[in-house]
This record gives C-alpha cells, sequence and structure tokens, in this order.
C-alpha cells in the first residue's frame, strides 16, 4: 500500500518545484500565499539553492528574472495586490523570453480587498495583467495532490516555451491540507542552452526547429543584451516595423502553434451528460460534491474543468458543448471564464453562470441549486 | 463508510490547529482520507480559532466542514458560537468548566476536564490540545495508539516529546470508561 505525506497546498507547490529543479525564489509575503516563501526559506538551502525576500513584489519579481537569466529556475509566489504589482516584469519576462513561474493564490480583492478571504477573481489578470500582446500560460491546480504534480508541469512548460507561466491558486488549495503520493518518477524538461561563446552574440535568432532562442546563461562567458524593447536577433532594441511584427508575431504563435501541447483539461460523467459544469481549481471540490449528490437524485451532469487556463481549451469546449443541453460555468468571482465560454460554445448549448463576491466559498449546495433550476 | 466533519474550536493559542493536524497526520498514518484547514484573518488571532478536518475512507469532494460530526470546544465563547445550529447528531465535546448551551441535547454533549488536566495533572497547560487529541481520538477512533502516537511526534517541537506522550496519554485516560451515549453511539457507527 502506498504512504502518504500530509502536506498543506502552499507546501506541495514548494516541493514539486524543488522536485523539477527550482533553485532559487524570491518574494515578499502576503496572505494566502505566505507558507510558499516560508517554506522555501526552510527547503532552499536544504538543495543548494537560494531563498531572498527583496523589499516588495517589484523587486522579487526582478530578481526572479535575474535568476533565471543565469540559468536558475526560479519562482515568485504572491496574492491579489502583489499580483499587481509584479505584472510590469512579467511583460518583461514574456519579452524578453525568461523562463519563470509566478504563483498567484487569489484572494479576495479588488486592491487588498477582503483580506484574506478566497476568491478566483484573478483569472483576467492572469492572461491581459501586463500590458500589449503577449504570451502567457496559465494553470490552475484544484487540490493538494494535483498542485505538486501540476507545479512541475509549470516549469517544464516555461523552460520549453521560454515564457512566464502563471500558477493560478486559490486560497481553498494553497491553505488545504491532504494527504498525497509524492510520485517516485516524473518528467523534467530543462531550457534549451548553448555553451558561452557559441552565440555569435545573436541570442534571439531561433535555431531551425526551434521556437524559442537558446542562448547560454548569463555567466558562462557570452556578452549579449537582454532588453523589454522590441529588439532583433541581437537582442538589441529596433524601431524597425518589420522587427517588431515578427517578434510579436513569433511570440504569440509560439503558444498558438502548440496549444495541443499546452491544454489540458479534465472531464467527468460527461459521457452520457445533458449537462456540464464547468469549474476550475478549489470551486471544482464543490463541483464535484454537487454532481455526486445530483447524480444520486438521477440528474445526468458531468464536469469540464480546464486545467491549462490559458490558452483556454477551446477546442475541447466546444466539442463537448455540441454533446449537452446545458453547460453552467461555475467560478469564484463575478463571471470572468464564462466569458471565453460565451465565445467558444456560442449556440450549441444552453449556457448558465453562477459565481460569489462574497468572500466564502461556493458551497456544493449552491452548485446544486444551480444543477437543478431550470 | 465512515465520514467524520470535525470542527476544533477554542481561543487563538490554544492549538486548535496544531491538534487538527495531527489527527490528520493520524487519519493519513492510517490511509484514511483527511482534509485539514483552518479559519485565517485577524478573528484567528486572540479571539476565536476554528480548524477543520475531515476524515474518511472514501475520496474527500468538498474539504470543509459543512454538517459537523464532531465539535471540541474549549472556550465558552466557541462552544457558544460554533454548536448553535448544528445537527442534534453532533457530539460535542466540551471542557468540563464550560456552560452547556440549552439548544444542546445533553445526549450530544461529552464533558470532559480538558484544560485541567493538562494544568493538573500533565502539569502545562500548553499540551491541552494534546489531551484534547487523546480524548478525540478515543471517542473517534481515528487511529492505533501507535499511529497516534507518531502523528503527534512528527508535529511537536524537540525536546518536547515525554510531556506530549503524556498529555496524549492522560487525553485518552480522561475517557477511559467512556461509553457513547445511545443516541452518540448510532452517530458513530453512521
Amino acid at each position: 500500500m502506498s504512504r502518504l505525506v500530509l502536506m498543506q497546498g502552499n507546501e506541495a507547490c514548494v516541493e514539486g518545484a524543488i522536485a523539477c529543479g527550482m533553485r532559487f525564489f524570491a518574494g515578499y509575503p502576503i496572505t494566502p500565499s505566505t507558507e510558499i516563501a516560508e517554506y522555501c526559506a526552510l527547503r532552499l538551502p536544504m538543495v543548494k539553492g537560494h531563498f531572498i525576500q527583496m523589499e516588495d513584489e517589484i523587486a522579487s519579481m526582478a530578481a526572479v528574472i535575474g535568476a533565471s537569466v543565469a540559468g536558475v529556475k526560479s519562482m515568485t509566489a504572491t496574492s491579489g495586490p502583489g499580483f499587481s504589482l509584479k505584472q510590469e516584469n512579467i511583460g518583461y519576462a514574456s519579452a524578453a523570453e525568461i523562463p519563470c513561474v509566478i504563483v498567484n493564490a487569489q484572494r479576495s480583492g479588488p486592491s487588498t480587498g477582503l483580506p484574506t478571504s478566497p476568491s478566483q477573481g484573478d483569472v483576467m489578470q492572469s492572461r491581459w495583467g501586463t500590458h500589449g500582446d503577449h504570451p502567457i500560460i496559465v494553470l490552475s491546480p484544484s487540490s493538494v495532490s494535483e498542485t505538486y504534480t501540476l507545479i512541475i508541469r509549470a516549469f517544464n512548460l516555461s523552460e520549453k516555451y521560454r515564457t512566464p507561466v502563471i500558477f493560478l491558486m486559490d486560497e481553498m488549495v494553497g491553505h488545504l491540507r491532504e494527504g498525497i503520493e509524492i510520485p517516485e518518477h516524473i518528467e523534467i524538461v530543462n531550457r534549451k542552452v548553448i555553451k558561452g561563446g557559441q552565440s555569435q552574440h545573436m541570442p534571439y535568432r531561433i535555431p531551425d526547429g526551434e521556437c524559442a532562442p537558446v542562448f547560454a546563461p548569463f555567466g558562462e562567458g557570452d556578452r549579449y543584451n537582454i532588453t523589454g524593447l522590441i529588439h532583433d536577433e541581437s537582442g538589441f532594441p529596433t524601431n524597425s516595423h518589420i522587427e517588431a511584427n515578427r517578434m510579436i508575431t513569433r511570440l504569440m504563435r509560439k503558444i498558438e502553434d502548440n496549444v495541443d501541447d499546452i491544454v489540458a483539461t479534465e472531464e467527468r460523467y460527461t459521457e452520457d451528460a445533458d449537462i456540464a459544469v464547468l469549474c476550475y481549481g478549489g470551486t471544482t471540490r464543490s463541483v464535484l460534491e454537487a454532481i455526486d449528490e445530483a447524480r444520486s437524485k438521477g440528474i445526468r451532469v458531468g464536469m469540464f474543468r480546464p486545467i491549462t487556463l490559458w490558452p483556454f481549451p477551446e477546442k475541447e469546449l466546444f466539442k463537448l458543448s455540441g454533446k449537452i443541453k446545458k453547460l453552467i460555468v461555475a467560478e469564484h468571482n463575478y463571471g470572468q471564464i464564462v466569458l471565453e465560454a460565451e465565445r467558444v460554445v456560442k449556440n450549441n448549448c444552453s449556457l448558465k453562470f453562477t459565481g460569489k463576491v462574497d468572500g466564502t466559498l461556493i458551497s456544493p449546495a449552491e452548485i446544486l441549486r444551480a444543477i437543478e433550476e431550470d | 463508510m465512515s465520514r467524520h466533519e470535525i470542527m476544533l474550536t477554542g481561543s487563538g493559542g490554544q492549538g486548535m490547529i496544531l491538534a487538527s493536524i495531527i489527527l490528520a497526520q493520524a487519519a493519513i498514518l492510517e490511509n484514511k482520507n483527511a482534509a485539514q484547514s483552518q479559519s485565517y484573518g485577524p478573528e484567528a488571532r486572540g479571539g476565536k480559532c476554528k480548524a477543520e478536518l475531515i476524515v474518511s475512507d472514501s475520496f474527500i469532494r468538498f474539504p470543509r466542514v459543512t454538517n459537523p460530526t464532531f465539535i471540541l470546544a474549549l472556550t465558552q465563547s466557541s462552544l457558544d458560537n460554533y454548536t448553535e445550529g448544528i445537527s442534534g447528531k453532533c457530539i460535542v465535546m466540551a471542557d468540563e468548566s464550560l456552560k452547556v448551551p440549552y439548544w444542546l441535547n445533553p445526549d450530544q454533549v461529552i464533558r470532559v476536564p480538558v484544560l485541567d488536566t493538562a494544568r493538573s495533572r500533565v502539569g502545562k497547560l500548553f499540551t491541552a490540545n494534546i489531551v484534547a487529541v487523546g480524548a478525540i481520538n478515543k471517542v473517534l477512533n481515528i487511529a492505533g495508539w501507535d499511529n497516534l502516537k507518531k502523528a503527534v511526534l512528527m508535529h511537536i517541537p524537540e525536546k518536547t516529546e515525554e510531556i506530549n506522550i503524556k498529555a496524549l496519554k492522560a487525553g485518552e485516560m480522561m475517557l477511559c470508561s467512556y461509553q457513547p451515549a445511545p443516541s452518540a453511539e448510532r452517530l458513530l457507527i453512521a
């Protein structure tokens, strides 16, 4: 029989990250993400990693980018207002193609909001929080076990596509303690690098067959420029409209062209379902309980869960919408991912939203009511 | 299928969160499913404190307590606040020093001297949470003695092993002759 380990969601986030090679964390504590920083401070020195508490969230994000440029897998964690502060540098990481993972344990907002009540109000911010057209990958776990395995995936995608990945947790999962089984084998993807001195000063020249640049980490002998400005293959700023178009288009397409690799979803009881509930993160747990109850009453209801929130699983949801009569979107906010669902589902099936903004969790009874109502 | 929805309540600093973590750990060591969480925010600091724990033989979907089956209360305000409106089937373990509210059925209440046992028999009031762990396990049978002891040792500071195990034993001993009241017994079997 397997031995389970009791772990908090925030701890599982750190353990998973360390297991796949995260060795640098910079952050500024904020509930409900604080345990991630605390646990990193404890665990990173044990694996010859580094933890820094910076003076604020902006500097933390900058430090993470710096460490990653030097070749170290790096992470920061924050919540609500701290996530807002990190946005400028997230854009920088996106433009300069620096892999990093940003954990956002969501709490009620806007502003300092309702400290430190649960919410899922940062879904749109995680996609569009930083300005300009930019690629981003956002993953959302629904259990402590999944937090462990999904943070590994977050790093893998970040390294592979050289892009910031937002790990969108919520208070419910971050503060939950559950038994988890630590997987014996995990898949680890490391960014491609070249040896110092081989870039011919063209760090952003994309090698054949690659979708992202391959360059030597800072400090290994190559001298090159990194900037948030539109840059050409040399990494130096340019005002060329041709280069600007080329760069932004390539950034967007490195995600768009690989959605099948990036998107992950979970479906439960959808084979015979008339109704499906779309949910993600901690809300999933209420939905599962409600579905169980509804099914015991003979209602054929299933669940559709985007594990990858961004890019949004369009193909998967569109396919499901052709098989069901009604889609209920349940999220712990005033209605964010429901806009994507509407765009994708069109008139394939009817659509209904159930959400909440009072700082308390959506209960299974509330989901059940939404399922039972016409 | 057995499922307990447990709330441990008291005032901040009494160690209710640690007690819930230890019971969750004991359940995990027994290969049961457990989900533990706690109240956050200013009200948890010095004021009312609540830790939640679900222990189940099957997968726990919603991990928060919606219909408590067991409540521990170590302060009057937590006893008054968290037991109002609960099911008549919920067992309430209250410290002996507290006044049992009128809305509770005496059959569902177990009055035990948690605080006094910690203070006089164990010798340190701060062990009250471990005394409570011993008493709760006696009633709910979450884990066998070995796993319970192991769970305590996994979560306490070094050099406090002896006094905490003494507290655990004292907690169990408090209820050595405990027999569930007929109504409570039905509840425990269900």
